[in-house]
């Protein structure tokens, strides 16, 4: 179990480094520079020019200034910021807050939804599982932005229930300026969520434990908690991972739809303003938020799976 | 658009073997069938069936309702709405065929190198896809649109490297599978080559499994780009596309949500019939 953790650990430390490494020659190839962003149409004399490059470090060679950023992140220093000035952690720590509650909110919604509706199809065959199925293939089929566009133009536009832009204020009308964000986000997720459920739980009551235990005179919530969810739930745990971890990324779509500043949306306009340093440390948590929720997944798996732990030891 | 076309042709029935499963294509899967080719029609013949010029604007004739003139009513600069997705339909289906055909370029060789040669090669390539798969791939997008600019080339490229993964584990699978079955071995003992017997006989052993994952890749691609475009990275906004015209953020806070409807709808129902389409070719095979 330690020597798995390790092993994986470490196949994210070189994952990390080549994204690191993928990002840096990207934005290093892209045209433009940041001091031309920073100065806007008009460009001071050379020799003012010369001073913010050297201030900013663009002349020195790319390996250099990729082996000296490479260091600073390694001592916890992830730079400054070309445009702003501020220090990187502090100017994606907001956005990222944004983001990972987003993503934390449309994760429950996945949970929820997902499970709870792969479930009732599974337990109730016939028409409530052809009506659960039916309208979980549609939402595999809507994407975020579609999603977002409908749920504005319903409950923002025509009931005026949420708001259709910005976050909001206190814990309150923060949720409130999160949930229909979150919902856009949460569909095709729970839709597919709901299907795994279906088909693994199906699976579990059709076999020969569950029919000895129906046997046995075990019904009921006790036949489905012990005998059924326990067995169905390590391919759900698996997908539930995969997919909340691609929501890190996927919530750019919405937190533009809805202009709520996440990671994102920094990443866009960092990208434009060519702020690398910046547009580095998204890409890094974004890429290792990725692979550490895919990791737990993997994890919460062997903890309910016996066999799961025996093939990783 | 013609490779629109092969896509659903090639689910039709080019091989001799999907001929044979045609009568068990299922009633879902042939409304799914029926409903793409009415969209890849339409997009071929944008120009036929478009009853108006899908740029030409009018701005005395702005958000009208629908009418026999304009049937889904005019957007914000009066241009006639379901001009602008049957032209939309061009860009948001060549778009995805481009992506999905460009990764099974790439990673139909590599999965075939990969089970053929095994040993080092199959080690280095298994890994690169694993490190392509940490990195997700609207990140991998936004990343290459910087570097190569704005528009729908870059996106397309962008995703077609980030779907490498996907499409070549699989076919890397099922490539391995096909390597050990006796009749590969047979013909290596008989001296063909391995090209030839990689092309001729595995690859076409293949075609099923990629004909029925590339059409889900393909509705991936679709849901992808159109998500790249609705944030103003791929098909830029006069230029008529789904994507964009979800993203008329405009005629939805003024209450004139009919356009956005009409796109995301298209949108959503195009994605179902290639999941219906995709996993009923790639679960008959399975059998």
């Amino acid at each position: 179990m330690t020597h798995y953790l390790l092993r994986r650990l470490l196949g994210l430390l070189i994952t990390l480094l080549v994204a690191s490494l993928v990002v840096y020659l990207s934005v290093f190839l892209s045209p433009g520079s940041p001091e031309q962003v920073l100065f806007g149409s008009r460009p001071p004399s050379p020799e003012v020019q010369e001073q913010v490059r050297q201030y900013l470090g663009l002349d020195d060679n790319v390996v250099v200034r990729y082996l000296h950023w490479l260091g600073n992140v390694l001592t916890g220093d992830l730079g400054t910021s070309l445009i702003t000035q501020q220090p990187v952690a502090q100017r994606i720590a907001g956005p990222a807050l944004v983001t990972f509650s987003l993503v934390l909110y449309a994760g429950l919604l996945i949970v929820v939804f997902g499970v709870g509706s792969g479930l009732l199809a599974a337990l109730r065959p016939g028409s409530t599982d052809a009506a659960v199925t039916a309208v979980t293939s549609v939402a595999t089929a809507l994407p975020a932005f579609v999603a977002a566009g409908l749920l504005i133009s319903v409950f923002s536009v025509q009931l005026g229930w949420f708001p259709s832009y910005g976050l909001g204020q206190g814990t309150g009308g923060r949720l409130q300026s999160l949930t229909l964000p979150a919902v856009a986000l949460a569909i095709i997720a729970s839709g597919l969520v709901a299907r795994v459920t279906r088909a693994s739980a199906r699976q579990e009551l059709a076999s020969e434990h569950v029919q000895t235990a129906r046997m046995r005179g075990i019904g009921g919530a006790r036949l489905v908690r012990s005998h059924v969810l326990r067995n169905a739930a390590p391919p759900v745990v698996t997908v539930l991972g995969l997919q909340v971890a691609g929501l890190v990324a996927g919530a750019v779509v919405v937190e533009q739809a809805f202009g709520l500043g996440g990671l994102g949306e920094l990443l866009i306009s960092s990208v434009q303003q060519k702020d690398f340093p910046v547009v580095q440390a998204i890409a890094l948590v974004v890429v290792a938020a990725f692979a550490l929720l895919n990791l737990a997944a993997d994890l919460v798996v062997m903890l309910l799976d016996p066999r799961a732990r025996a093939a990783a030891a | 658009m013609t490779a629109v076309a092969a896509t659903v042709a090639s689910t039709t029935g080019t091989t001799v073997a999907a001929t044979a499963r045609r009568s068990r294509l299922g009633p879902a899967a042939w409304v799914a069938l029926g409903f793409l080719s009415i969209v890849v029609l339409a997009a071929v013949f944008a120009p036929w069936v478009a009853p108006h010029d899908p740029n030409a604007g009018d701005l005395l004739n702005a958000y009208a309702p629908p009418s026999g003139e304009h049937w889904l009513g005019t957007d914000g600069t009066g241009r006639d709405v379901a001009s602008r997705l049957v032209y939309g339909a061009r860009t948001s289906l060549l778009g995805p065929a481009a992506v999905v055909l460009l990764a099974l370029l790439l990673g139909v060789p590599l999965a075939l190198l990969s089970a053929w040669r095994g040993g080092t090669t199959a080690f280095v390539i298994t890994r690169v896809l694993d490190v392509l798969f940490a990195i997700p791939a609207l990140l991998l997008a936004i990343l290459a649109v910087a570097t190569f600019g704005v528009g729908l080339r870059s996106a397309a490229i962008a995703l077609a490297v980030a779907y490498l993964p996907y499409v070549g584990r699989l076919a890397l699978t099922a490539a391995e599978t096909e390597r050990r079955l006796p009749y590969v071995q047979a013909l290596e003992v008989q001296g063909h080559g391995a090209v030839r017997i990689n092309v001729r006989h595995v690859l076409r052993n293949l075609a099923p499994v990629l004909v029925g994952q590339g059409s889900v890749a393909f509705a991936y691609a679709l849901i992808d780009l159109a998500a790249l475009s609705f944030l103003g990275l791929a098909v830029q906004a006069p230029q008529a596309d789904w994507g964009v015209l979800v993203s008329d953020r405009d005629a939805i806070l003024k209450g004139h949500p009919l356009g956005v409807v009409a796109a995301g709808t298209l949108v959503v129902l195009t994605v179902l019939s290639l999941f219906v389409l995709g996993s009923r070719i790639a679960g008959e095979d399975r059998r």
